[in-house]
């Protein structure tokens, strides 16, 4: 399979008052054209900065980027100039689902507004190289393309199981409910027809049973499509049902990355082990994890779990592990990872 | 045994107003509700957003005004009391929000905010109260320091436990738990349960469990009582209900719970559709416009809750095996 995101040892921070925060130190993280690629974490942990990250919507005040790369299609992105990741990229070969599709709509404008807007600059039939790109407000928008876009507008509004798509374009986003409006947000993170779409918890508003629905949505589409998914979540279960492969965040370093089955099958991180013991279990054992969640201002040395961590030694406090192939796919970042028993 | 909560066909309706103030239809958040909290028991009460678990809790506790019906607690009808003596059962019934950051005052420290519901139901001096607060917080897995701490400078699963221990201090019998566990991590998740469990048996508490998160009910309760759109429509020991559901709905609610290591669900998730307008219920069976199961006599006939064994299910098919 052919890389398509390559996020290589990206370190930031975010500067406050206390100082420089680090949020992410030395993240490593890859996906295939076509791969759903779970990102897990506890709140905190980085996961939305580092999808921002690629999305390229970090606030540009307040963020340092102090080194690394995201090569996207051979590219690093923190090369491109602004004007030109809002033109190629953002939007258009990477797109976004929101976490709250309550206020990701606009309540003044109708939801064909808000979508033809979209389709207006983004769509896959815009000519690139138009003198208009250099006065976007003057920009035309030629009847016949319109006439196309709005066709497969209500196509794509079919397939993600929307009842009857031309009365739903007339409708305010308050007429909607949740679940119908995360339905409109995928469908228009899959207008643009991008090759990587970033989903950030796109179901922890929703109830049980919308989000599988959704979920099943999600992943039929991709498949359908070939769109690459980066999914952020802090439920393991929804990894369990949507992701390919699984990467692991912890205080913004990630500890472990592994396609789905094996990840849930023989997690080597001992932070990830803990994660799956603290899951509700039907017998009534659950165990959480002790300790609080560092301040990233002034992390622990070395890796960042050590503290929480009772396999730590003075290895882990004085230095942070490489990462380590276990199997295939199945990388770890830990001195002392758990080995299945064999 | 008798019960310490009895709830007999309680309603609670929100008019709809229409242009000029008229009323054009009511919203049925609860309808003819029955239900009965045994002591020391933990009660789940699941369903989907709107479905009106918040507004039982709520109205159990006096906060909103029920339509009709009555709730006996201890054996007395706590709905026709006169307001001070109300009060004076609120001591025994407490409510823990969902959000514990924003029931915090945010301009008070985390000790004052203890004491205040000292200071309201009880008359003890200070002395007594810094003692008991002392104890409450040590009982809740807090350090001393945080007295002097005010509500932004905590985590979320610490708010969580100055919600409890602000409820606990005043001994109560019955607490409601409305989504204790929404937007807490898996890990906070799990100290915070355990926390639930080693207060009831310290304080002998029985709770009512509002969640969502069925995997938290499961482990959580003894019995659980499923709500759609302002109804009970199966109640019943946990285990049976998780094991052998007889509604419908609760057979859509377990399927989609996504299982590590079983079946993905969302291959073949079968609940079509979003629940109907609350104001403009379909006839009949509230559940018909989803149920796969679904014939003629449910749109006429609102099925009423029948005893299969120790659950009760309102389905016109609930006797029937499940598939």
């Amino acid at each position: 399979m052919t890389e398509l995101l390559a996020v290589r040892d990206l370190t930031l921070g975010f500067r406050t008052d206390a100082g420089l925060a680090r949020v992410l130190d030395g993240v490593n993280l890859t996906i295939d054209a076509g791969q759903v690629m779970g990102l897990v974490g506890e709140s905190g942990c980085g996961k939305t900065t580092l999808a921002r990250a690629v999305l390229g919507v970090l606030p540009r005040n307040a963020a340092e980027i102090a080194g690394g790369e995201i090569v996207f299609k051979g590219r690093d992105l923190l090369k491109f100039s602004p004007g030109a990741l809002a033109r190629d990229i953002c939007g258009r070969a990477i797109t976004f689902i929101p976490q709250d599709p309550y206020g990701s709509f606009n309540p003044v404008f109708t939801i064909g507004t808000q979508i033809m807007e979209i389709m207006k600059w983004k769509s896959p039939r815009r000519v690139t190289g138009h003198w208009s790109e250099h006065a976007p407000l003057l920009g035309p928008y030629p009847a016949e393309r319109r006439r196309a876009d709005m066709e497969t507008v209500v196509a794509l509004l079919d397939a993600v199981q929307l009842p009857q798509p031309a009365q739903i374009l007339r409708k305010y986003p308050h007429e909607l409910s949740g679940g119908q409006r995360q339905r409109l947000m995928i469908a228009m993170a899959l207008l643009p027809e991008p090759d990587l779409v970033i989903a950030d918890e796109p179901t922890t508003a929703l109830d049980v049973t919308i989000q599988a629905q959704i979920l099943g949505l999600i992943r039929r589409l991709a498949n359908e499509r070939n769109v690459a998914v980066l999914f952020t979540t802090h439920d393991l279960g929804t990894a369990y049902e949507i992701c390919d492969a699984v990467t692991v965040m912890y205080a913004g370093q990630e500890v472990e990355s592994a396609p789905t089955d094996r990840f849930f099958a023989a997690p080597a991180h001992p932070y990830t082990g803990k994660l799956l013991a603290s899951l509700p279990r039907h017998d009534g054992e659950v165990a959480g994890i002790p300790g609080e969640v560092p301040n990233l201002v002034r992390p622990p040395g070395g890796c960042r779990f050590h503290p929480r961590c009772e396999r730590a030694s003075e290895a882990c406090r004085s230095g942070k592990p490489p990462a380590e192939m276990l199997d295939p796919g199945h990388s770890v970042r830990c001195f002392h990872p758990v080995r299945p028993a064999a | 045994m008798s019960p310490i909560l009895d709830i007999r066909g309680l309603s609670r309706h929100f008019p709809i107003h229409g242009p000029f103030g008229r009323q054009v239809g009511a919203v049925r958040a609860l309808d003819d509700v029955s239900l009965q909290v045994m002591p020391g028991e933990i009660l789940g009460l699941v369903g989907e957003s709107g479905c009106g678990k918040s507004t039982l809790g709520k109205t159990v506790m006096g906060i909103h005004r029920p339509d009709g019906g009555e709730i006996r607690f201890d054996g007395v009808d706590i709905a026709a009391l006169e307001p001070r003596a109300q009060r004076a059962v609120r001591k025994h019934l407490q409510y823990s929000y969902q959000d514990p950051g924003a029931s915090l005052d945010p301009r008070w420290k985390i000790g004052r905010s203890l004491h205040e519901p000292l200071i309201i139901h009880t008359t003890l001096s200070t002395e007594e109260r810094t003692r008991r607060v002392a104890d409450i917080l040590r009982a809740v897995g807090l350090p001393e320091g945080h007295l002097d701490l005010y509500p932004h400078e905590i985590s979320g699963g610490q708010q969580r436990r100055v919600g409890l221990a602000r409820i606990l201090t005043l001994h109560p019998k019955l607490v409601i738990l409305d989504e204790p566990t929404s937007g807490l991590d898996v890990s906070v998740q799990a100290t915070v349960l355990t926390l639930f469990r080693e207060l009831r048996q310290a304080f002998n508490l029985t709770y009512m469990f509002i969640s969502h998160d069925l995997a938290v009910v499961r482990m959580m309760c003894d019995r659980v009582a499923v709500m759609y759109l302002g109804r009970i429509v199966e109640i019943g020991p946990t285990d049976q209900i998780f094991e052998t559901p007889r509604h419908p709905y609760t057979r859509s609610l377990l399927a989609a719970i996504p299982r590590i290591g079983g079946k993905r669900i969302t291959v073949d998730f079968w609940l079509k559709g979003e629940p109907p307008d609350p104001g403009n219920l379909p006839s009949g069976c509230r559940f018909r416009t989803r149920c796969p199961r679904a014939e003629a006599v449910c749109a006429q006939e609102e099925p009423a809750l029948v005893a299969i064994g120790l659950q009760h299910a309102a389905c016109h098919f609930a006797s029937e095996k499940p598939a």
